[in-house]
Formats: structure tokens, sequence, C-alpha cells
């Protein structure tokens, strides 16, 4: 990507303001850098929670973390929780910019502490064909994204994952084109259900599943979701993500998790969750329809996919 | 005989670990998934394997190799019906509209449709007998497998989300199998020894 411009460098006072809360952070006790595997400490629980999956059993533990799509750390289901040790994310900062009237950067306990965290238990369809229940621990993007106050341009959001091929060997080779984008529909990002997961099963995140900052959209097919998140930009323009870069013909921007439109290379229509022998019937932005379809009316989810 | 029998339980050994694995909890999160994988790649293996054995054979003057070309022929033939199971029943779960539209609108699952129909005849005639009868037609049948290997690589490419590493690996290896079965390029390897 383009070096940042002189605009979107961190103003002068919201950095001194970025320290100011880091003392106060550790006064609190909240949140405190361990100086160790993770910046964050998350604060003791229980958390409210939400079970957005209707009861459905929730995924093993050992499963959700094994078997990652994760290619910065390597491309085969296992390699991300063998490679992703070398994630280091103490010290995380992300860059917030583009059309919106507060942009700067952030370190990642100053981005994080303000919001409450909840559990949310979501299904998680992968645009391969298996499925996962996963009980994440995070806030909704939207009471971040207001934080920002993004202007009237800004009709999208744009995340982008670290590029750092020394800590994500996978980015060695140009499988896909590096740093990974994915992005939002404005009124996709401020959906309720959208959040930013800082954990999940009651722990900080494994490196694997996106350490330490992830995007999860649970109607829309994984990839969606971006892991290790460092930048996050608002702007006109709907973005090209990785995939649509990829293999255009195959990864829309929408993405959205539909029974109805095949990928072309392998039907939709069912879906293995994992840890059980017979497929089951893919749903409707799996699952979510009610909550969310209305943010579809009037458009062809066949062209639009 | 004792090392073909050994050879024979060599070959074997994929099979067995991927029954024992699965029955054991040792593939992970997607057992199925695995098995799929794991029996195609074998398919593959086992493919260029009897490939190689001519040249090998013609290289080293080890002339005995080509008796177990058939073994690791038939062992192809085994582990991409294997492989084909794993697809109607796991996969599928012999939903035969649901095979029916993947063989026309899906190009990765016709192309190994195709190489598995196009083993069958290779498997069914691959004794003394048929060799014998069919005489020189057995050879025009046995040569479709230069057909068929380059047709399951692009097989494996197809169905490939972004990384062509490994099928690009055995791609190579198919191109420098046949490569030198090519008139040419066996010429200029025998010159020096005129
Ligand atoms: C000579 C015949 C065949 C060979 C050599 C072969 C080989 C392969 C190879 C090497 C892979 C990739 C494994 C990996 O990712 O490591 C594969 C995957 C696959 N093959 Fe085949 N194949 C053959 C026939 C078939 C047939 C007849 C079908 C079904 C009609 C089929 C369906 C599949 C499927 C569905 C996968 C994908 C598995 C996945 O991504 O999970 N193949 N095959």
């Amino acid at each position: 990507m383009s070096a940042p411009k002189p605009s979107e460098i961190t103003p002068e006072p919201l950095y001194r303001r970025r320290r100011e809360f880091l003392k106060q952070s550790i006064g609190i006790g909240l949140f405190a850098a361990t100086g160790k595997a993770s910046a964050l400490v998350l604060p003791r629980g229980p958390f409210p929670r939400r079970d957005e999956a209707d009861g459905e059993k929730v995924t093993p533990w050992k499963y959700a973390t094994t078997y990652n799509n994760f290619y910065e750390f390597g491309t085969d289901k296992e390699d991300p929780a063998e490679n992703a040790r070398r994630l280091r994310t103490d010290s995380w900062s992300v860059t917030v910019e583009g059309e919106c009237e507060r942009p700067g950067t952030l370190a990642l306990e100053d981005l994080v502490r303000p919001h409450a965290l909840e559990e949310r238990i979501y299904r998680l369809r992968c645009v391969e064909g298996w499925s996962m229940v996963i009980p994440w621990l995070g806030f909704p993007l939207a009471a971040l994204i207001k934080r920002f106050r993004p202007t009237s341009k800004a009709k999208y959001v744009v995340f982008e994952t670290l590029y750092d091929p020394e800590q994500m060997p996978g980015q060695r080779w140009p499988i896909l084109e590096w740093p990974y984008v994915e992005g939002l529909r404005m009124d996709e990002a401020l959906h309720p259900l959208t959040i930013l997961a800082v954990g999940m099963y009651g722990k900080v995140l494994p490196n694997q599943n996106g350490a330490p900052l992830r995007l999860v959209v649970p109607w829309k097919y994984g990839f969606k979701s971006i892991k290790s998140i460092v930048r996050i930009r608002f702007q006109e323009r709907q973005p090209v993500t990785t995939w649509m870069r990829a293999a255009p013909r195959e990864y829309g921007f929408y993405a959205n998790v539909n029974p109805h439109v095949d990928h072309p290379r392998w039907s939709q229509k069912k879906e293995r969750r994992i840890g059980e022998f017979f497929k089951r019937d893919t749903l409707m932005f799996n699952g979510y329809a009610e909550e969310v379809a209305h943010l579809y009316r009037g458009m062809d989810l066949g062209k639009y996919f | 005989m004792r090392g073909k029998a050994a050879l024979f339980l060599l070959c074997l050994l994929p099979a067995g670990w991927l029954l024992f694995a699965a029955l054991t909890d040792r593939l992970g999160a997607n057992p199925i998934e695995a098995v799929t994988r794991g029996t195609g790649d074998w398919a593959l293996r086992f493919l260029l394997i009897t490939l190689a054995i001519t040249p090998l054979a013609r290289l080293t003057g080890w002339r005995s190799l080509i008796g177990y070309r058939r073994l690791f022929g038939l062992y192809a033939f085994f582990y991409a019906s294997l492989h084909l199971l794993c697809y109607l029943w796991l996969d599928q779960f012999f939903d035969w509209a649901e095979i029916g539209h993947d063989l026309l609108e899906r190009p990765f699952i016709t192309l190994g449709m195709l190489s598995w129909a196009m083993l069958v005849p290779l498997a069914a005639t691959s004794n003394r007998r048929m060799m014998r009868r069919m005489g020189r037609r057995w050879k025009h049948l046995h040569r479709t497998i230069y057909l068929i290997a380059p047709l399951a690589v692009v097989h494996f490419f197809l169905l490939v989300k972004a990384d062509w590493r490994e099928p690009l690996l055995y791609l190579l290896v198919t191109v420098a199998l046949l490569g030198m079965r090519i008139p040419v390029v066996r010429a200029r390897r025998r010159q020096p020894a005129h």
C-alpha cells in the first residue's frame, strides 16, 4: 500500500492523549501490557453472553484453534497453529484513517479499553463448505466507528492485516496480494451483529485465530472476518478486497452466506459442521436473515455475490 | 516373490494409516477432508511412480523393475477408487442429482471423474492373459496413462484456491516423466553409449 499521507500521521495531541490513556489503564488494571505474549489482559469475566447460534453446540476449542485459514501463516489448515507463534501482539497499534474527523494511530489498549466486552456465540461458515460455532469475546464495531466520527463521505470501512514477512512467513510467497484487505459497506459495519473480537472461549484470542484484534461478521463467509488488524480506513469507494483480486469470478465484495448462489467450483447448499459426520443445510445469511436481510433488499444477490 | 509381497504391503500403508488415524481421531478437525485429500494425493503419487518405472529401468539398467509396474498401476487405481468413494459417500452421501450436477458444472470434478474412468480399462486389462490376447492394442490402450496423469494434475490445479505450489510440483514431475519418453530426448540420452 502507499505510504501514509502527512495528514494520516498521528497528530501530536492525540499521541500524547494515548500516553495518558495508557497510564490510566494501568491504574485501572483492566488492561495492562504483560510484556510477553499478548498486550491485552482481559478483564475478569463473566461477560454478558448472547447466544446467537440458537443453542447449537460450541465447537471444541481444540478444533477451533488447529483448523484455520490464515494464509499469512501457511495455506494448510494446521499451519497457522504451528507458525503463528512468531506473531508478537505486544505493542500493537491500529491506525484509523480516511474519511473521519478523528484519525490517528492508537495503541491497542486505547482502542479497546472504552468498550465493554461481551460474549457472542456465532456460527462461522467458511466459503469452503465447513462451519463451526464460536463464542467470541468482543464489542460492536459500530461503537468503535462512532468514536472516530466518520464523515458523510465514509461509505465503506476497509481493514488491513499486518504485513510483516518476518512474523508472518506465509507472506514470503505471493500467494495472495499482501497485506490482506477486507471491507464492509457502512451499514454492514454498523450492524449490531458485526463485532471486533479480542478473545474467544473466555480467553485472549490465540494468534492463529487473528490476535490481537479481528473482525467477526457472522452472516458472511469466513474470509470477510479479517484477522490481526492494523489499519481501519473510511472511504467513499468500494474497496477491492484480497480475494476479489485473486479470483474475481469466485469471490465478491459481499460474500454473504447464501445456499442459492454456488461458488463456481462447488455447491454452497450444504456444509459440514466440524465434529459432525453428516452435512447440514446451509442457512440463508448463515441463519441471520431476520437480522440482516433488510440490508440487501432489492439487490440481486446472484450478481452481488 | 518375497519382495513383491513386501511391496504389496508397503503400498497399503498409506491406506492403513488413514484408516487407523481416522478411527483414533488423529486426522484433525475435518477427518473426512483429510481422507479425501490423502487418497487423492496417493492416487496421483502412484500414477507418477508407475510412470517413473520405465525410464528408471532404462536409466539404471535394472530391467526387473518393469515387473513391479503393474502393482503400482493397480495401486493408483485402488487409491483413486477410494478417493472417488470418499467423494460419492462422505462428500455427497450418494445424492445422485447433486453428483450429476457437479459432473456437468464443475470442471475439477469432471476431470477427476474422467481420469478415474480412464483408469478402469487399464486396471481391467492389467493381467498377462489380456496382454497376450490384445497384442498391440494392449500397448496402445495402456499408453492412455500419458493422458491420465496430466488430467489428474489439472484436476488438482482446478481445485486449489490460491496456493499453486503443490500441484505445480506434481506438474513438473509429470512433464519430466513424459518428456523422457519423447523419442528425440530418448535418442539424445542414448547417444554417448554408442
Ligand atoms: C485418477 C484419478 C484422480 C486423482 C489422481 C486425483 C487426485 C487428487 C488430488 C491430488 C487431490 C488434492 C489433494 C490435496 O489437496 O492434497 C484431489 C482432490 C479432490 N478430488 Fe481427486 N483425483 C482423482 C479423481 C477424482 C474423482 C473421480 C473425484 C470425484 C468425482 C475427485 C474428487 C476430488 C475432490 C472433491 C477433491 C477435493 C478435496 C478437498 O478439497 O477437500 N477426484 N484429487
